[in-house]
């Protein structure tokens, strides 16, 4: 049981370097690159979006409503923002990119793989990893960082509005403590994360995608776990990554 | 010419189930191969097996040098490189038409431009009989040209090694017969070592230079055709005349007890016709003869002392035949060069 957790890992931190390896490999597959950064993108834009409006506006709803009973009223643009991009934003992405891009990844690639497909490749000298998993999963962290981006631009709009419209904040506060919280490189670990996160996701998909057990059934299966095991990565990753975010860069309000 | 494949000492097991163990064998180049055995003795995870897709726990297989199981990866994928593999139900891509299947090995190895490509897909896409079908997708089309589109693309490279793996299951009998047409002007072509996969019984007869047979985990035997058509291995002659009396039951391996009830039955009943060994394929008209004929029969004789009588003189018999055969006034083909 232990032993068997273990090589999966392994296998798992395998295809990881090997895919890292195979990035510098030419000739490069920009042709199926673009192809999946499109795939990718077209699945996950329009759910992120909307996914992020609510979102911000929960946390502007929550944030707001603490900090009027606090009496600290005008910290809430500042509190809901570094929520939106610092946790919310990456998380969102990753959930989007794991549940719409990852599965459709993992699907494609161990229906392959029951169909021989990669086999065949294989015996003609061409390596799926280097040829199918490599574009995936550079399109899979492109498109994260992305769409990190937008899911932020979008949160906070959100937020904004939920404040100032519904709870009768004020502009000037939100925006005033905004830029008194808030520095770059909250920006900057947000989207480092959402790139790892990306990595993540393509690279869970890709390798549950390449192992399939037993037939089309097996790829169903598959394809689930590929997602439940990126859900538990990531947000395993994103508690590592703030802890060490809040250690080693100081906060600006203080 | 093609390469020699040598095997040796190889053995296969997934978990606790062994598949074959200890088989050792040389595919002597340029020579056409074949492998029979029932359904499930593990024929294809042989051929999966040379070409380093599965990796045996022991043994090698030595293509120009370069172990197949123990060798880097690298020099591995170098080496596939010779290989034309075609898969049971093509393996094509599914997302690609037939025309994009045959071309990827072009399109992935070499520099050639479109035209170029065209050009060697065309002339591929009418050798395997496809011409009009070519921009249709795998789904579209029945099992039996997926298999010869598969082989299509198996041929673009101009391999040196050739392996099918049942190229008649799903086909009629017509188009096993051509197939086995097709497999020998191959070999006539490219000269290439190939190795068929089957349990087809006319083209055991017809194709091959050299035969094998899987049985139990074991290979029962490996060499010059002749060995194998006249053997009188229970196993072998209960495959070859498609019997239910032998060693062979319906899950692998009889019993005893029912073995020793078909003893019995046997002696009562009239012995099996001794079997009749039917002239191998010849080219088609018009095609360069084989060379891996006149390489064969040298290596035939030199070993000759070695074989069972039955087969030694079976060889000869052979032999004897062709060279009445070379006296005859020759076809015209070829004489335009």
């Amino acid at each position: 049981m232990i032993t068997g957790a273990l090589r999966q890992t392994g296998r798992l931190f395998a295809l990881a370097a090997e895919v890292v390896r195979a990035v510098f490999r030419r000739p490069f597959q920009f042709r199926e690159f673009v192809e999946q950064f499109w795939f990718v993108a077209s699945v996950t834009i329009l759910p992120a979006a909307l996914v992020s409006i609510p979102f911000g506006a929960v946390i502007a709803l929550q944030v707001g409503s603490l900090t009027e009973q606090l009496g600290a009223q005008s910290f809430t643009g500042g509190a809901s923002v570094l929520a939106v991009v610092q946790q919310a934003s990456p998380l969102i992405v990753a959930l989007l990119i794991a549940g719409a891009g990852g599965s459709a990844i993992c699907a494609d690639l161990g229906s392959r793989k029951i169909r021989e497909e990669l086999d065949a490749m294989e015996v003609m000298g061409v390596s799926p990893v280097q040829r199918l998993v490599v574009p995936r999963v550079l399109a899979a962290m492109g498109v994260a960082v992305l769409l990190n981006g937008l899911v932020s631009v979008v949160g906070i709009l959100g937020g904004y509005f939920f404040n100032v419209i519904m709870q009768g904040g004020t502009p000037g506060a939100y925006l005033s403590s905004f830029s008194a919280l808030a520095q770059l490189p909250d920006l900057y670990v947000s989207e480092l994360k959402a790139l790892i996160f990306g990595f993540i996701a393509g690279i869970v998909a890709a390798y549950r995608g390449l192992n399939p057990r037993g037939g089309p059934k097996g790829v169903g299966d598959a394809v689930n776990q590929s997602v439940v095991i990126t859900f538990l990565l990531l947000f395993f990753v994103n508690m590592v990554m703030t802890a060490i975010y809040l250690q080693i860069v100081p906060p600006k309000g203080g | 010419m093609g390469i020699e494949v040598v095997v040796e000492g190889l053995t296969k097991s997934f978990g606790k189930q062994s598949i074959w163990r200890d088989v050792s064998l040389t595919l002597p180049a340029g020579e056409v191969s074949v492998m029979l055995g029932p359904s499930g003795t593990g024929k294809t995870v042989f051929l999966k097996s040379l070409i380093g897709l599965l990796k045996p726990e022991q043994g090698r297989v030595l293509i120009n040098g370069v172990d197949m199981v123990n060798s880097p990866e690298r020099d591995i994928y170098e080496t596939r490189k010779l290989f034309g593999l075609m898969f049971q139900d093509g393996a094509l891509f599914g997302s690609m038409s037939l025309f994009d299947n045959i071309a990827f090995p072009l399109r992935e190895h070499t520099r050639k431009k479109e035209s170029e490509i065209r050009r060697i897909v065309m002339e591929r896409i009418e050798v395997v009989g496809l011409l009009g079908a070519e921009g249709k997708l795998p789904g579209e089309i029945s099992g039996g040209m997926r298999k010869r589109a598969g082989l299509a693309r198996a041929l673009v490279l101009d391999p040196q090694i050739i392996l099918c793996d049942e190229p008649d299951s799903g086909l009629d009998p017509v188009r096993t017969a051509y197939i086995s047409q097709l497999l020998i002007d191959l070999n006539a072509q490219l000269d290439a070592t190939m190795l068929i996969v089957t349990h087809n019984l006319d083209i055991a007869a017809t194709v091959p230079d050299n035969m094998g047979m899987l049985f139990l985990r074991e290979l029962v035997t490996f060499g010059p055709r002749e060995v194998l058509l006249t053997s009188d291995e229970p196993v072998v002659s209960q495959f070859l005349g498609g019997r239910r009396e032998g060693p062979i039951g319906m899950s692998e391996e009889k019993d005893a007890a029912t073995l020793a009830a078909e003893a019995d039955a046997a002696s009562a009943s009239v012995p099996a016709a001794p079997r009749v060994i039917v002239p191998q394929l010849e080219p088609s008209p018009g095609l360069p003869p084989r060379q891996a004929v006149a390489r064969r029969r040298k290596r035939v004789m030199g070993m000759i002392d070695t074989l069972p009588p039955a087969a030694r003189s079976a060889i000869r018999d052979t032999y004897a035949k062709s060279a009445e055969a070379a006296t005859l006034p020759m076809p015209a083909a070829g004489s335009g060069a």
